[in-house]
């Protein structure tokens, strides 16, 4: 937790807030209650959030405001949830979202 | 039912739905984050009187003042569409459908990004989204980055970060492209500093903005601009480098930079590499008027506001009947504009449901709209007062075509 801002200058100590567990890619991990979950998952020094669907190149967090959506993941079953606008809520299943077949592209791509 | 829907929890929002309570009115405030306060939320900053700016503290009490006056709010929720039938909108959100006769778009502003090679690394972030994790997380993006783009949102943030532990290896410009041309010219970007240079403790950057009034000095001011850059808050700030690639295998391991002409151009063989473990890019601030496009009002590009605004005019009516805006979405300006245009909002409404007497009160508020802007310690375009005098013009040249239309 190396990355939590705890006695800061001017914004004092963060409020106090209940620790949860939750799962990102099946590992366990713990972050505070209603917290965005893009911020849980950097407190855990995790950047990587998923791999880009049609060239598998990892991404992460861009705007962390929900505009972007480079943040997507799947949580509990759903996909394609922005993880900075989603506050995290205990036991949690986040998962990656990866790459996926391209079958009209990997056709093609001999040609090109 | 005289009911108002809000889009956006801003300090335009907000206050507008203060002033619409306030007037008796029922007011609906929706918003996608999962906070009150929009960007308000992560600004920081000293007040020449000495006294901090805390957006933490001041969205909370716009928040409770609302509430305590019974608006509804419904975060976490997300408008995708906006669709007027026989007089009423619709607004279709991911959770429920809402209607209303009054809407007010204060859906505020967006940041720019500038593509570099390798911006797409996990650990590259707008410097906004620094902001936000920092002081409204309290989690740090990394221990150690570089901001890519020089102008008063990222000098502003780069303190914020330091004042948070974080260490900044510099501020930097991006390598020049078809994209960057603006932000990646010195001289314009030493033009835009000279407006922060009240916010500077560096000598150079202070006498500057005196010195430096007419072009000629500005292009000595380029040329003599020290290679090893100025510090501002002791964070270097690079006119004379640029960042020309961001690298990393699966994340950001670091990025080159090189010095460049006062004209912008690399100049070979001057590449290094500087490790950090985050990126932040500053492409700057555009107003985020999507919504208000989907209803078919005009939109006007006015550089001195950002970009494209939906037409509008002092009492923050759009042409479009029962649609109105405030905040960034009409213009890039501070916090402290924003809300005094969302008042202006709020007595518009509630005039348009029939309150009389506002009169009085309205140009009050909107007087306060262009005292506050005087007065405003943090302006995104030097030129922001003629910006809003052109929607004016813009404004009444559209009535008078319909009227000989008509
Ligand atoms: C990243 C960033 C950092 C900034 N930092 C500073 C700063 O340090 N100092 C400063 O003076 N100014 C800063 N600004 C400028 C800032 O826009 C103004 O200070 C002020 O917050 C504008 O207020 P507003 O009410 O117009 O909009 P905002 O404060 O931006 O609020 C708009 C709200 O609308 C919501 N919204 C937008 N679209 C939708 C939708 N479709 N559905 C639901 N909700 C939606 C957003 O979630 C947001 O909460 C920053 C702007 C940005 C974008
Ligand atoms: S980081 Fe941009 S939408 Fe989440």
């Amino acid at each position: 937790m190396k990355l939590r801002v705890t006695n800061h200058p001017i914004l004092g100590n963060p409020e106090k807030k209940k620790a949860v567990t939750f799962t990102f890619n099946d590992k366990q991990y713990t972050g505070y209650e209603d917290e965005s979950l893009a911020a849980a998952l950097l407190a855990n020094e995790i950047r990587t959030l998923r791999h880009h669907e049609e060239s598998g190149s990892p991404r992460g967090i861009y705007c962390n405001i929900g505009h972007c959506f480079e943040c997507r993941v799947s949580i509990n079953g759903k996909q394609g949830v922005r993880a900075c606008l989603t506050p995290l809520k205990e036991n949690m299943i986040v998962e990656s979202h990866g790459k996926l077949p391209t079958p009209v592209r990997d056709w093609r791509s001999s040609d090109e | 039912m005289n009911n108002v829907i809000i889009i956006g929890s801003g300090p335009a929002g907000l206050t507008a739905a203060i002033t619409c309570a306030q007037k008796g009115l029922e007011v609906y405030v929706i918003d996608e984050y999962m906070k009150p306060g929009g960007r308000l939320l992560g600004q920081l900053y000293e007040q020449p009187d000495g006294t901090w700016w805390n957006g933490i503290n001041e969205s909370n009490k716009l928040f409770q003042q609302a509430v305590d006056l019974g608006i509804q709010f419904y975060l976490e929720t997300a408008v995708f569409n906006i669709e007027k039938k026989d007089n009423r909108w619709k607004v279709y959100t991911d959770k429920e459908t809402f209607q209303t006769t009054n809407l007010l778009l204060a859906t505020g502003a967006a940041e720019a990004p500038v593509p570099i090679p390798g911006w797409t690394l996990p650990g590259v972030m707008s410097v906004g989204a620094a902001q936000v994790m920092t002081n409204v997380h309290r989690v740090k993006p990394g221990n150690r980055g570089i901001i890519i783009g020089i102008n008063v949102l990222s000098s502003a943030i780069a303190m914020e970060l330091k004042l948070a532990g974080v260490d900044i290896a510099c501020l930097a410009l991006p390598k020049n492209n078809q994209i960057t041309h603006e932000s990646a010219h010195p001289k314009k970007v030493l033009d835009s500093l000279l407006h922060v240079a009240h916010m500077a403790p560096s000598s150079f950057v202070k006498l500057g903005s005196k010195l430096m009034k007419n072009n000629f000095m500005k292009e000595l001011g380029v040329t003599f601009f020290p290679r090893n850059g100025v510090k501002m808050w002791d964070i270097p700030i690079q006119l004379k480098k640029a960042v020309i690639e961001i690298y990393g295998e699966q994340e950001v391991a670091g990025v080159t930079i090189a010095s460049i002409s006062s004209k912008g151009e690399v100049i070979e063989g001057s590449e290094e590499n500087i490790a950090v473990d985050f990126v932040c890019i500053a492409g700057g601030l555009y107003p985020l008027g999507e919504l208000a496009a989907l209803t078919g009002c005009p939109f006007h590009y006015i550089e001195e506001l950002g970009g494209y605004v939906p037409l509008h005019n002092e009492q923050m009516e759009t042409p479009v009947e029962g649609l109105f805006v405030a905040g960034n979405i009409t213009g890039i300006e501070g916090a402290k504009v924003a809300a005094a245009q969302g008042r202006v909002a709020g007595l518009s409404i509630a005039e348009r449901t029939g309150q009389h007497q506002l009169e009085e009160e309205l140009k009050d508020a909107i007087k306060q709209v262009a005292d506050t802007r005087k007065n405003a310690y943090i302006q995104f375009h030097p030129e922001v007062e003629s910006g809003r005098r052109t929607v004016q013009m813009e404004w009444e040249e559209y009535w008078s075509k319909r009227e000989q239309i008509i």
